[in-house]
């Protein structure tokens, strides 16, 4: 980045930095150390930036630990050589036990919400429902939570995008328009956004109202400290409460906990280390859990991806990277009914894609070479909703970190395979003139019959069809029956007095959706308690 | 040096460092043939002429395998080639170095596997050493690894797919080929 880009653009992470914000990077630490506080909270993304901001608001002292390190707009160079190995879990290359599944999940200050494609939907009115009659849940339906989703959406600039969507985007839109089957675009947590297409990257501009930069910050002016770069290893137990957190600081590469030590003493702990990362915690303290609730029915939204050539310039790595959806495939069947998926376009750069294309050598390097041209869409399967699509399970490596055991059902494969069909039918109606649903045995079809017949053919199995997640939901349900939940209603642990969860792992089902603006909403209607309860 | 044990049942302890009283749990009888292996091949320091993140062996098969791979995107002219698949080795190894510890010991056991003469006639089908390996013998390897029902050997493919294309493709020297104008500059 030049020198006149970086007077050019505020950033207000290194600006809270020379203003004095308290911040310690852990591998700085020459010596263990135990730090107080009234809220201490592990992770900084939707959930845990949302409670930070909230809580500080409410006069409380609060500390974020978080493993990612610190990075802001000044490093966020647009480049997936750096960007997947700085911002990323596992260098975006976590995947389940089986490794069926990549995983793309944030880790770095801000979590998810620094990388994600800012895509912002309210929890589906069905999603609502279905808590609510099969799980009992009381006060998430859709008239408790609105009052939350406007105050978040407001809080973080979440409101219709009126720019043309990208050609990517337009494609998905075009196609439906053609199938006459419904679409939408979406609305973005952006303020004065330059259409650039690199938020999977980090916003160069600011622009994208993460967490990150809103409401980090302002917990860190109200006082707030933050250490990033330490693993929370485990919270000790003293009788019913948590008596402290015990955290690792990393080491210099950042992949692995050091010996040093940090111990931190609050008077509540808010587990918002997203859903793989606070079951995992959970696990590692051995909190009670009588009823083997930690860890279980977490979700995924599997998704199988759709590549297309388009006779025209594409330039899917260039605006902004998802604008245009289709529920259509959602909202024709029954939420328990057969898996339902979401259509969206991801964005197109080079090594996302190149990962993402099946097979090597000269059939992977012909489809590389006509990047420009690539029109890629995703369907989102809706897990969690049906006996057959009951998620996975986080359980702990023998060093501790998290491994996720999650089952790709026939039920979903199922699903999966109607997603291919839908997909190349949309892209052949947009003008696609080569559709290659991502499979190993998936090559370019000229033709939606040629497709139809090879997709009804395809052997659907783990590894060999390829399914990618951006969206981890559940394995920490919220719920009344502790038999069914690991925390109540006020997102409080069933068990012990002090300590919340409050992040996507909440969710006793995946949303069926993009997930931020679901945490954000929830994570602010359950910080609000927590305040009040601390208040008094 | 001991033989390795092909796999007799879907469920086997193996001892890794027996001083240590350490084992490795494994559910599947490949992952015991990976395992059996890395106790073999206990893995070497870097070597002097293999790049961070990789032992001289791993760095040889990346080296052997990244033509396959990237067969079509390579440049033509023998010099640029050579360069451009050191490059590509060298980042390679600089992505191991950022993964977790469990998933560099996971490709470390997976590159012993390779490295272990006697389990690379078994396993991969490839004769000699890897510094010889023809792009063909190199492509044949990889497709029966990405065609094997296998468990273990198609997660070997994916790891090796993504570990080459993610190195090739960050470079910005692979861009022009593929259209690709790079980051806008913002000014």
């Amino acid at each position: 980045m030049t020198a006149t880009a970086e007077t050019r653009i505020p950033d207000p992470v290194r600006d809270g930095l020379a203003r004095g914000w308290s911040v310690v990077d852990a591998t700085t630490l020459r010596e263990d150390v135990t730090l107080e506080t009234d809220v201490a909270i592990v992770g900084t993304g939707a959930g845990g930036g949302i409670a930070a901001e909230m809580l500080a608001d409410a006069g409380l002292r609060v500390l974020l630990i978080e493993e990612g390190p610190l990075r802001s707009s000044r490093d966020f160079r647009m480049r997936e050589s750096d960007a997947y190995r700085d911002l990323y879990q596992e260098s975006a290359a976590r995947k389940t036990a089986d490794k069926a599944i990549n995983i793309l999940q944030g880790r770095c200050v801000g979590g998810g919400t620094t990388v994600n494609w800012t895509s912002s939907f309210r929890t589906p009115v069905t999603t609502l429902a279905h808590w609510q009659a099969t799980y009992g849940l009381r006060g998430f339906d859709e008239p408790d939570l609105a009052p939350w989703f406007a105050r978040v959406e407001e809080r973080l600039g979440i409101a219709p995008w009126t720019v043309a969507p990208n050609a990517n985007n337009a494609s998905l839109a075009r196609g439906a328009g053609k199938l006459g089957i419904g679409w939408g675009t979406i609305r973005r947590n952006v303020r004065d956004c330059w259409n650039l297409g690199y938020c999977g990257l980090g916003c160069p501009t600011n622009a994208k109202q993460s967490m990150l930069v809103t409401t980090i910050p302002h917990a860190l002016d109200r006082g707030a400290t933050l250490v990033p770069r330490a693993r929370a290893l485990r919270l000790v137990l003293r009788g019913d409460v948590v008596d402290s957190l015990e955290c690792a600081a990393m080491d210099a590469s950042g992949t692995a906990p050091s010996k040093r030590r940090i111990r931190v003493r609050a008077r509540l702990f808010v587990a918002a280390a997203g859903a793989i990362g606070s079951p995992a915690l959970l696990l590692r303290s051995n909190v009670p859990d009588p009823y083997a609730q930690i860890g279980i029915r977490t979700f995924l939204h599997p998704t199988v991806v759709s590549a297309a050539l388009m006779p025209e310039r594409v330039d899917g790595f260039a605006g902004a990277p998802q604008t245009v959806y289709s529920d259509h495939y959602l909202d024709s069947m029954p939420i328990d009914g057969p898996v339902g998926f979401k259509l969206e376009a991801p964005p197109v750069h080079p090594v996302l894609a190149a990962i993402t294309l099946p097979s090597h050598g000269s059939t992977h390097a012909a489809w590389m070479k006509r990047l420009p041209h690539m029109q890629v869409l995703i369907a989102l399967l809706r897990d969690g909703f049906h006996p057959d699509s009951a998620g996975g399970r986080v359980r702990l490596a023998r060093d501790g970190t998290p491994l996720l055991d999650y089952t790709l059902t026939p039920y979903l494969f199922e699903g999966a395979r109607r997603a291919m069909v839908a997909m190349a039918e949309l892209q052949f109606a947009a003008g696609a003139t080569s559709v290659m649903p991502v499979h190993d045995e998936g090559d370019g079809y000229a033709s939606l019959g040629a497709a139809r017949a090879a997709i009804s053919e395809f052997d659907l199995r783990p590894r060999a069809t390829t399914v990618v997640s951006a969206h981890v939901m559940g394995g920490c349900a919220i719920g009344p029956d502790p038999r069914r939940a690991v925390v109540d209603e006020t997102g409080r642990h069933h068990h012990l007095g002090n300590l919340y969860v409050v992040d996507g792992s909440l969710f006793p089902t995946s949303i069926g959706a993009n997930p931020q603006l679901s945490i954000y909403a929830i994570a602010a209607k359950l910080a609000t308690g927590i305040a009040g309860r601390l208040r008094t | 040096m001991p033989e390795v044990q092909p796999p007799a049942s879907d469920v086997q302890l193996i001892p890794v460092n027996a001083s240590r009283r350490r084992f490795v749990f494994v559910g599947l009888a490949g992952a015991a043939v990976l395992a059996g292996a890395r106790w073999l091949m206990p893995s070497a320091p870097t070597g002097g002429s293999a790049p961070a993140g990789l032992t001289t062996e791993a760095a040889d098969i990346v080296r052997a395998l990244a033509p396959a791979l990237l067969d079509g995107a390579l440049p033509d002219d023998a010099a640029e080639r050579d360069d451009a698949i050191t490059r590509t080795v060298a980042a390679v190894g600089a992505a191991i170095e950022g993964l977790p510890p469990a998933t560099r010991e996971e490709l470390a056991t997976l590159f012993a596997l390779l490295a272990a003469m006697p389990v690379r006639i078994f396993v991969a089908g490839v004769g000699g050493a890897w510094r010889d390996a023809t792009v063909a013998d190199a492509n044949g390897f990889l497709v029966r690894l990405q065609k094997s029902r296998w468990s273990v050997k198609r997660s070997a493919y994916d790891a090796l797919h993504q570990l080459t294309f993610a190195a090739w493709y960050a470079d910005p020297r692979a861009w022009p080929a593929i259209g690709y104008p790079g980051p806008p500059a913002l000014l």
